[in-house]
């Protein structure tokens, strides 16, 4: 258990690390989900009320698209000095390598909801008319829903043709229940009317149900070729 | 094997013309929606086939992935015969016996689990190894042609009957999504033209399997628009027209299994060309 665990910090510090000092997919997310900021505002021109209805959906429209930018560059690098052929022959347990990817992602993707959140609220006008709190949740959940799936399907598609293309269209699909759930509690709770809490138990059990399937079926995919 | 073929072809052909005239001319004429409601006798046998190609298509990436190993074999078997036996008694505690909606009997949920579990292990004792791929490839190919006349058919009738031709009701919405995510699967096989596409695929196909109950749940949520179904829904229907929905029903059947038969064995063949060619390229004698 202790080298699992060191294992997965060794690489996320590495990534981390790689990160901070290019600051590439960050700074490319960030310049993307604030060019669909200004695209949406565009195109729907909302009054404070219409916001807080359509607002979920764009928030996480944008962060979703914005993901997967960050999820095509998570094994890429690895790719590079044939690093990935490397770990496959060591003796280290394949689930290390995925959890420590997961949570670089996570924290990546976190990061930059964090950074365009306020974003948002200055562009749409918004207010919580519901416990604003529950955001918290909703975005933890959220993000993971979608970094944990997308990490696993970026390791997928690293065996295809074309694969910055095949990781959205394995990605979206799955994740619409997610997804639905991320907008639905986002909106219930902007808007004030009813209580999120089904979506949320939704999202945990979505969160639950696909954790176990990555970690179950990862040392398969890592293996296959 | 050869001759039984075609027979069956002749078979179907007149089991699908039988049909046709059975839901044309002979069903009686719906009360309400009139003759639109015929499309109900292509829709539902459809549905009914697209379904369990997706299904038996889980199946054989399940039995794909655990038959790697004797180990995974051994856990899977065993989690099966469990999921069996607690399947088969549980519906008739009267504890659990309470808890079921109505119409849905305990005899049946007990039945369907049983069958579940039946088709996992017939599958694992007639397919095995590429043959377990074959068959995912075949039934999810053509489960995506069932599954898109499905969504063709259905917004036909809902045009004139509820005046829309969509809505994102928990049927429609899930079939959907069930739609994409088989064409997705697709999408991966066909982009991956490493030799591992087998496994790779039906990693995809459990995720999919995972996900299905999680989109019914996320718009169970919403109000259901969709008609209840016709047989275990608590819904009636004329027992002439039931009649008629069931030989079209084995009519469909009949032509799905005939299309994955001959699908099949065109995919068993191509795999034959492509080793025989890798084989005789490795013997230098490539003309």
């Amino acid at each position: 258990m202790s080298s699992l665990s060191s294992i997965t910090v060794a690489t996320l510090t590495k990534d981390i690390r790689l990160e901070w000092r290019s600051r590439d997919a960050i700074n490319a997310m960030l310049f993307f989900s604030l060019l669909v900021v200004v695209i949406f505002s565009f195109s729907f021109d909302p009054n404070a009320e219409e916001s807080r209805q359509i607002a979920g959906g764009l928030i996480w429209v944008a962060f979703l698209f914005a993901a997967v930018v960050a999820l095509n560059q998570t094994w890429a690098r690895e790719l590079r000095n044939q690093v990935l052929d490397a770990y496959r022959v060591s003796p280290a347990p394949a689930t290390a390598l995925f959890v420590a990817k997961a949570l670089g992602n996570f924290i990546l993707v976190s990061l930059l909801e964090a950074l365009m959140a306020p974003l948002f609220m200055v562009f749409y006008n918004l207010r919580a008319l519901g416990p604003a709190w529950q955001l918290i949740p909703v975005a933890l959940l959220g993000t993971w829903a979608l970094v944990v799936n997308g990490t696993f399907f970026a390791a997928m598609s690293l065996r295809t043709r074309s694969r910055e293309i095949m990781l959205p269209l394995l990605l979206f699909p799955i994740s619409i229940p997610a997804v639905q759930s991320m907008v639905e509690a986002t909106r219930i709770i902007l808007s004030g009317d009813g209580s999120a809490r089904f979506w949320i138990v939704l999202l945990l059990t979505y969160d639950v149900v696909f954790t176990t399937a990555c970690l179950a079926l990862f040392e398969t995919v890592l293996q296959a070729e | 094997m050869k001759r039984v073929f075609p027979i069956f072809s002749i078979l179907t052909a007149l089991l699908l013309v039988y049909a046709f005239y059975e839901a044309i001319w002979v069903a009686p004429r719906e009360r309400t929606m009139g003759d639109v409601q015929r499309i109900f006798y292509y829709h539902v046998p459809s549905a009914w086939t697209a379904f369990l190609l997706f299904f038996i298509n889980f199946v054989a990436s399940l039995q794909y992935l655990v038959s790697a190993k004797p180990s995974t074999k051994r856990a899977a078997n065993g989690i099966l015969i469990a999921i069996g036996l607690v399947g088969a008694i549980a519906p008739f505690i009267p504890m659990v016996k309470q808890q079921l909606p109505s119409g849905m009997y305990p005899s049946s949920v007990a039945t369907t689990v049983l069958a579940i579990v039946g088709l996992y292990f017939l599958i694992g004792k007639w397919f095995s190894g590429q043959a377990l791929d074959i068959l995912a490839v075949t039934t999810a190919e053509v489960g995506v042609v069932f599954c898109t006349v499905v969504l063709v058919t259905g917004p036909i009738w809902a045009r004139p009957v509820w005046g829309i031709w969509w809505t994102w009701d928990i049927r429609l919405t899930t079939t959907l999504v069930l739609w994409l995510i088989y064409v997705s699967y697709l999408v991966l096989r066909r982009f991956s033209d490493s030799s591992q596409t087998p496994k790779l695929a039906a990693v995809l196909a459990i995720f999919g399997a995972l996900d299905v109950p999680l989109v019914y749940f996320s718009i169970w949520f919403f109000r259901t628009q969709h008609p209840q179904p016709v047989i275990g829904g608590g819904g009636s229907i004329d027992p002439r027209m039931l009649h008629v929905l069931l030989i079209n029903w084995l009519a469909f059947s009949c032509f799905a299994f005939l299309v994955c038969w001959s699908r099949y064995r065109l995919e068993n063949l191509r795999r034959e060309v492509e080793e025989a060619e890798a084989m005789a390229s490795l013997h230098g004698v490539t003309q």
